[in-house]
């Protein structure tokens, strides 16, 4: 038998009877047909995406002495945590830059790269039933399992060598082929322990997500050890993958043994993949699904309740998420003046004529957190759109809840739950700013400031509903309203954005609290805007068919 | 009594596709109705209409007394609907979704939803990811059927469930219909709609094509005969209201309009007989003399249904 010379992590394999790989090789060809566009999008969007972003570090940081600014700001604690160890910062050369900032950050997209596209190929087509077909056949009960981690592990190594050859090539000064190959095998460590970590999690629970959702749990943990760690002693970025590879020292003191362990925990992880695969049902999991409440709670008894419900996991995370993202830029701001000052690039960004440095940068933070809500507020009404076109819509509009109260609900969750989420955010930004200002006023400051972002968020959502109720096909592309909105804002000045390009954006419009007055009238007019748009969407909603299954 | 459902001259499009062309359908208060006709016939699409998710390009319709598009929320009290691929939210259990439509509608009947679980064999607390499509139906049906509402829109309810759960919903349908509820059933099961339907309508390329009783319409059509006969079949062809003569095995079959049946017999009888099949036209055969063209039987006659059970 051909297939048993495929041998996929030798302590399993040297005990499966012969047969147990047979069609690996078909479903190889498979998996590759089914994710041809996949793949490719995964693979060049994260390597063209580190290797572009370097390209423009030369023009960024053209002498020395920025490159030394940088690291100064990039040696604090906060700069830390979200960095690395920060090997080179005393000679902070473009290779010790990219190894520093980019490391990391990058590997993060690589592991999940690699757990949504394991899940995919295993977990998912069990809990689909396409397996049970598949397995039907002459197929043996590892040929899935190897077959998913043969292709997602080789574009895992393709992620690697297209960084270290795609920045190699650049020709930048210190990023030489010696650092580039241990960039990028580095990076593909990480990539590779989480493929095979996704593959064990596969095993563990009968749902794909809750599958992708334990690999994701692990990736958190593990960048926050290395978080830790380097905030300390360094001896927790021992404990994680993603501290081994920065351990490589690229492009500062080069060491390949610090990849050895990731390649050890990649192997063990994958044979205990097979070992829990060979053993277990098809369909089954390790843990068996917890039953859920009989009865409906009390949310559940109107359409309000029923958004909140479905809404009210997402808005968690959301929350945890921008309460960090606040409180990391809060430790900043303590920098960001001196940071701001010596350098004229980033001056451009953050300078607002006729107010203190210090009001520029919290007015810049705090429409950015604006603007990071408006987004969760357009997701949370484009949820009208997947319930409709799920089928979802369609009993409930059939009870006695009219389109308008089941539009208002998802727009009112999205509405009132951005304001919240803003809210939590400025005040976690607030107090991680006021301790490293030394100044408790801060607080006070920047959550009434930012409520004055609120009409642009109204915008963006009351467009979502606009955009649902005229041309609902069209629903998923709100979010590039924040989104041109957040890019304008930060690069605009640095590319010379005509003026024209800012108008879209309904933050534009409104003062830059706190570095700007108040002003009633932008507001009241971009709240008008909100009101028209919310009852343009209302009333074509109610004229239109509603589109079950389109 | 006024009738449940009436529409008239019904038509609805999508782009070039009349998915309704005149629909003219009309279901008295009380009744069981069944609702047939093959995919794409327009099925859904009225429903839907009737429901006020679908506005109708020109025609009438109306529901309960009212207009479904304008008075939809009112009218909603008063009904409960079981789509035909019910969908549900993953992380809501099947329990909460039967509550959550329960008491949108205004009012949950708890011992009713306890005794329907148990009779449909419905674990409530499993998460809507994990059911089943029959799982799925159940949950919607189960929260239509502790409804207490005047009218029940069925659209294909019972497609995922099987023979056991079928005979549990004929049962409860039957149990409504002596409650005095209006039930609209759309089904391509033609046994369960000639065992609870009190009136038909078949519906073919968005157009009634035949409605009334059962019985009505096997007056309106042909008898099937089945016989064997000692002198050669030949000449049957040639009488009148003699449709598809076909010998096989030694038997001729035939179909017969119902006023040439007297004539028939006779020339049959001349002919000795030494066996005899006779069976009224099942709802296959009906079907399949409308969608005749589209449906090619296969050379066998069509499979007699559970006919007159």
């Amino acid at each position: 038998m051909t297939a048993v010379a495929k041998r996929p992590a030798p302590a399993a394999a040297a005990k499966e009877r012969a047969g147990t790989l047979t069609g690996t090789g078909t479903m190889i060809r498979f998996v590759l047909r089914r994710d041809r566009v996949r793949l490719p999008v995964w693979v060049l969007s994260i390597s063209g995406f580190l290797v572009g972003m370097t390209s423009t570090l030369p023009d960024l940081y053209p002498t020395a002495a920025d490159r030394q600014l940088r690291a100064d700001l990039m040696a604090n604690p906060a700069g830390r945590a979200l960095t690395g160890p920060g090997y080179g910062l005393e000679d902070y050369t473009f290779g010790a830059m990219i190894a520093h900032e980019m490391l990391g950050f990058t590997a993060v997209f690589v592991a999940l790269m690699g757990i949504f596209l394991v899940a995919r190929h295993t977990r998912a087509e069990e809990e689909l039933g396409r397996a049970e077909l598949l397995r039907a056949g002459p197929l043996g009960v590892h040929a899935l399992l190897v077959a998913a981690l043969v292709v997602v592990g080789g574009a895992t190594l393709l992620v690697g060598a297209l960084v270290a050859v795609g920045l190699a090539s650049l020709g930048i000064e210190t990023v030489d082929w010696g650092g580039s190959l241990l960039f990028g095998a580095a990076l593909a460590s990480v990539g590779l322990v989480f493929v095979a970590g996704a593959a064990l999690t596969a095993q563990v629970s009968e749902h794909a997500r809750t599958a992708s959702g334990l690999a994701g749990a692990a990736l958190a943990a593990v960048f926050t050890l290395r978080a830790a760690g380097d905030l300390g002693d360094g001896t927790l970025s021992w404990l994680s993958p993603i501290g081994w590879a920065q351990a490589t020292r690229a492009y500062v003191d080069g060491r390949w043994w610090p990849l050895l362990l990731s390649l050890g925990l990649a192997v063990g992880l994958a044979a205990g993949a097979l070992a829990l695969n060979g053993r277990r049902d098809l369909a089954a999991g390790l843990v068996r699904p917890r039953p859920g409440p009989a009865e409906g709670g009390r949310l559940l008894g109107s359409a309000a309740g029923l958004a909140v419900r479905l809404h009210r996991a997402s808005l968690v995370w959301w929350a945890v998420g921008l309460a960090l993202f606040g409180a990391t830029y809060g430790f900043f701001v303590g920098e960001a003046e001196r940071f701001i000052e010596e350098s004229p690039v980033i001056e451009d960004i953050f300078v607002v004529e006729g107010a203190a440095v210090i009001d520029g940068f919290l007015g810049m933070i705090l429409s950015l957190l604006a603007m990071t809500c408006a987004i969760q507020a357009a997701i949370a009404v484009q949820r009208l759109r997947s319930e409709e076109v799920a089928g979802r819509a369609e009993p409930v509009l059939a009870t006695p809840v009219s389109r308008a109260v089941w539009a208002a609900s998802h727009l009112g969750v999205g509405v009132a739950g951005s304001a919240l989420l803003l809210v939590v955010a400025a005040l976690s930004f607030g107090v991680s700013a006021a301790v490293a200002l030394e100044d408790a006023g801060v607080v006070a400051r920047v959550v009434s400031a930012v409520l004055g972002y609120l009409p642009a968020v109204w915008v963006v959502a009351a467009l979502a509903l606009a955009v649902f109720g005229v041309a609902p096909q069209a629903t998923a592309w709100v979010w590039a309203l924040p989104a041109h909105a957040a890019l304008i804002q930060s690069f605009g000045g640095l590319v010379g954005a005509p003026r024209w390009a800012y108008w879209p954006s309904p933050f534009h419009h409104l003062p830059l609290l706190p570095a700007e007055p108040f002003a009633l009238l932008p507001v009241l007019l971009v709240t008008g805007a909100a009101a028209a748009l919310a009852a343009a969407g209302f009333a074509a909603l109610a004229r239109r068919d509603i589109q079950s299954g389109a | 009594m006024p009738a449940a459902i009436v529409t008239a001259d019904l038509v609805k499009s999508y782009g070039r596709v009349r998915a309704l062309d005149g629909l003219d359908l009309e279901v008295a208060t009380g009744e069981v109705h069944g609702f047939l006709g093959p995919n794409g016939a327009g099925k859904t699409t009225a429903i839907r209409v009737l429901l006020g998710l679908l506005r109708a390009d020109s025609g009438r319709v109306e529901l309960l007394g009212g207009d479904p598009w304008s008075d939809a929320v009112a009218l909603h009290r008063r009904l409960a609907y079981v789509p035909g691929d019910v969908e549900l939210w993953p992380n809501l259990t099947g329990g909460e979704a039967i509550d959550l439509f329960a008491r949108l509608r205004g009012g949950l009947d708890r011992a009713r939803v306890r005794d329907l679980c148990e009779r449909f064999h419905l674990d409530p607390t499993k998460k809507g990811r994990t059911y089943s499509k029959g799982n799925r139906q159940k949950v919607a049906l189960i929260s239509a059927l502790a409804s207490d509402v005047e009218l029940l829109i069925l659209d294909e309810p019972t497609a995922g469930l099987d023979p056991l759960m079928e005979a549990v919903f004929q049962e409860c349908i039957r149990e409504d219909r002596a409650a005095g509820r209006t039930v609209l059933l759309s089904s391509h099961i033609l046994a369960q709609v000639e065992v609870l339907a009190d009136r038909i309508s078949i519906i073919r390329k968005g157009r009634i094509v035949e409605s009334g009783t059962l019985e009505e319409m096997r007056h309106l059509t042909r008898t099937t005969i089945i016989a064997e006969t000692a002198s050669s079949p030949a000449g049957l062809a040639d009488l009148a209201g003699v449709h598809h003569v076909e010998a096989r095995d030694g038997r001729v079959h035939l179909q017969v309009d119902a006023r040439h049946l007297d004539g028939t017999v006779r020339h049959l009888a001349g002919l000795g007989v030494r066996s005899l099949v006779a069976h009224p036209p099942t709802l296959e055969e009906l079907l399949l003399r409308h969608y005749g063209d589209e449906i090619t039987p296969d050379g066998d006659a069509p499979a007699a249904g559970p006919g007159g059970t």
